[in-house]
């Protein structure tokens, strides 16, 4: 039983599991033996050897620059900063940002012990210097505590460089009523009005 | 009214014919605290529990407070209430009320089901320990909601304890906290702010501790503090409205209840009362920097909305709440929930659900008629327990009764 235990522990480690959805995963997997167990373990192994993080936006690919960073249909001038990978595929998914991304590998948090050297602010910095393209910067860090903070924190970084920083608008989600709206989203989205 | 049975109709707001407050019709629990799996259906007058001591009331009362935001009454992680098999109310050792390790596993995690009809129609609540992990879970209607904040939404709770009897005695925490209860009724978004402060805070407070004044990354305190002004001045300005509107409420005498003055004291309530939220903010943001050092040393923030605190006057004695009796200062705080239950139900056509725990058997028979009477008027579904049945005379007939004893719930009709 020594490897379903390793099997299960390892299973729990994962986001959004725990010991007993660790248990099922586990025991659905064997009951699929064939039909998933060896492909999963086939495709673990191939994208632990295969995956690698862009040394340029920290995006996750196969290559390096990843696909995003070469393609050259993509505006060069624009960056849009973002937490995690799993942002920069959600932005992906909306398809509506065709310039480039920088992953800031988490936010800073001193109850966590994260700061800005376990970030990747420097390497955003180097972006946006020099001969660089960039004119814009988009943060697109979540709105929590943290996540403002290092928005607001990069932005004090950014100043110096001339370079244009913005963000995210706050307010009304698409197909969303005002009533049903909490007041502080309200107030961000009257704050945030435009002009038709 | 049944103990899981019928449910009985209508009773929701029958005493208003525009103003619909919340009220509980239906409430399951399943291993909370000393119950199994029990429940009960009021109709949505007042529920009167009575029983023993130990019997569970106070843990019914405890269930409908975490309908709301929060830690709930008792004020406890979130996986205090799980029920331990074996540990009744009674016999439950210190280890057990602490959360010692070797029970921890035998623990089952609490769940609460609940009906509550407002002015918008019903709602079902759905919240409890998550098996897997140390964190509440909400369910509204089915569906998971994202945090418990969107309790706010649908539910706002009050509670007088008998632990709050020493609410004018005690630190400002506890005053703080009661006013920002009150608000959550009014603003939603309140809780939130107060917890995306105290973050910010903590944050703050590390980041000096670990790194000192000198060492730490001077941008990074900046954001920090940010983050701390624009919540903190809008914390301010909430309890500073709400305070206003209590003050103003609470005016005149109610019966037996004293006229009282409300107020806030606290260098955040000073800027605000001399200028705009703009300028608190950056006179905040000043004192912040500025605090730096000291903060460092002492640990915390020197100034903010943590430090200010609920000011309370017996209007007619011109005294403190602090200085006046025991008697005086529970009817004190009784005058100020009546007012804000009178400024609810004015404001935003719905009112609070009231918890008064062992409340009626500290009051004399003159204030206990006199607030049976005000909560009929105001129409509130109040959650009041005590051992003896007949100090729930005055609301014979005119609201639920049910008997509590070992973990068990029943209808209690019948007047003896």
């Amino acid at each position: 039983m020594q490897e379903i235990d390793r099997l299960i522990q390892l299973l729990a480690r994962l986001p959004g599991l725990g010991p007993r959805s660790a248990r099922r995963a586990a025991l659905d997997l064997v009951r699929k033996r064939e039909s998933l167990m060896r492909p999963l373990a086939t495709a673990l192994a191939e994208a632990a050897d295969a995956i690698r993080t862009c040394s340029t936006c920290g995006n996750l690919d196969t290559a390096d620059p990843c696909h995003i960073c070469t393609d050259e249909r993509r505006d060069p001038t624009l960056i849009c900063v973002v937490e995690q990978v799993g942002d920069l595929w959600a932005l992906e998914r909306a398809a509506g940002f065709k310039g480039r991304y920088h992953v800031l590998g988490g936010v800073l948090s001193a109850l966590d012990g994260v700061g800005p050297e376990d970030l990747t602010i420097a390497q955003l910095l180097a972006r946006v210097g020099g001969d660089s393209p960039v004119t814009e910067i988009i943060l697109a860090t979540n709105l929590t505590v943290d996540g403002q903070t290092t928005a607001h924190y990069i932005t004090e970084r950014l100043a110096e460089s001339g370079v244009r920083v913005t963000r995210l608008a706050h307010g009304v989600p698409v197909g969303g009523e005002l009533d049903y709206l909490d007041d502080g989203t309200l107030s961000a989205a009257l704050k945030a009005r435009q002009a038709l | 009214m049944t103990a899981l049975a019928n449910n009985s109709e209508g009773g929701v707001g029958s005493h208003r014919a525009a103003i619909v407050p919340a009220a509980v019709t239906r409430l399951r629990l399943t291993d909370f605290r000393n119950y199994t799996a029990a429940g009960l259906e009021p109709s949505g007058r007042p529920v009167v529990l009575t029983g023993p001591n130990g019997a569970g009331k106070t843990n019914l009362l405890e269930a409908v407070s975490l309908l709301a935001p929060g830690r709930g009454l008792r004020g406890v992680q979130v996986s205090e209430p799980d029920r331990r098999p074996a540990a009744s109310a009674e016999t439950r050792t210190a280890s057990d009320v602490d959360g010692g390790g070797s029970e921890h596993g035998a623990r089952k995690p609490w769940a609460i089901a609940a009906r509550v009809a407002g002015p918008a129609g019903t709602v079902d609540i759905g919240t409890g320990r998550d098996p897997e992990a140390e964190r509440r879970l909400v369910r509204v209607d089915g569906h998971p909601a994202r945090n418990q904040q969107a309790l706010a939404e649908h539910v706002a709770v009050v509670w007088l304890t008998p632990q709050m009897d020493r609410l004018f005695l005690d630190g400002g925490g506890a005053r703080r906290r009661f006013l920002d209860r009150l608000i959550l009724g009014f603003d939603p978004a309140h809780a939130g702010r107060v917890g995306a402060y105290e973050q910010a805070m903590r944050q703050r407070a590390r980041l000096l501790k670990e790194r000192g004044p000198g060492g730490a990354d001077a941008r990074w305190l900046d954001a920090l503090e940010v983050q701390m002004v624009e919540r903190g001045v809008a914390i301010a300005a909430a309890r500073r409205d709400m305070a206003d509107r209590l003050d103003r409420a609470c005016r005149q005498a109610e019966g037996p209840f004293p006229a009282a003055r409300v107020g806030l004291a606290g260098d955040l309530d000073d800027w605000l009362d001399g200028g705009s939220a703009l300028a608190a903010e950056e006179r905040f943001q000043e004192r912040l920097r500025a605090a730096r050092p000291r903060d460092a040393e002492a640990g915390g923030a020197g100034v903010g909305p943590h430090r200010s605190d609920l000011m309370v006057r017996h209007a007619a004695k011109g005294l403190p709440a602090d200085q006046c009796s025991t008697g005086e200062q529970k009817a004190l705080l009784i005058a100020i929930v009546l007012a804000h239950a009178r400024l609810s139900g004015a404001e935003t056509g719905t009112g609070p659900i009231l918890l008064l725990d062992e409340v009626a058997a500290h009051l004399d028979g003159e204030r206990r008629g006199a607030l049976y009477r005000r909560l009929l008027d105001l129409g509130l579904q109040a959650w009041v327990t005590g051992t003896d049945r007949a100090i729930f005379e005055g609301l014979e007939g005119r609201a639920d009764f049910f008997r509590v004893e070992a973990a068990a719930i029943r209808p209690d009709a019948a007047a003896r």
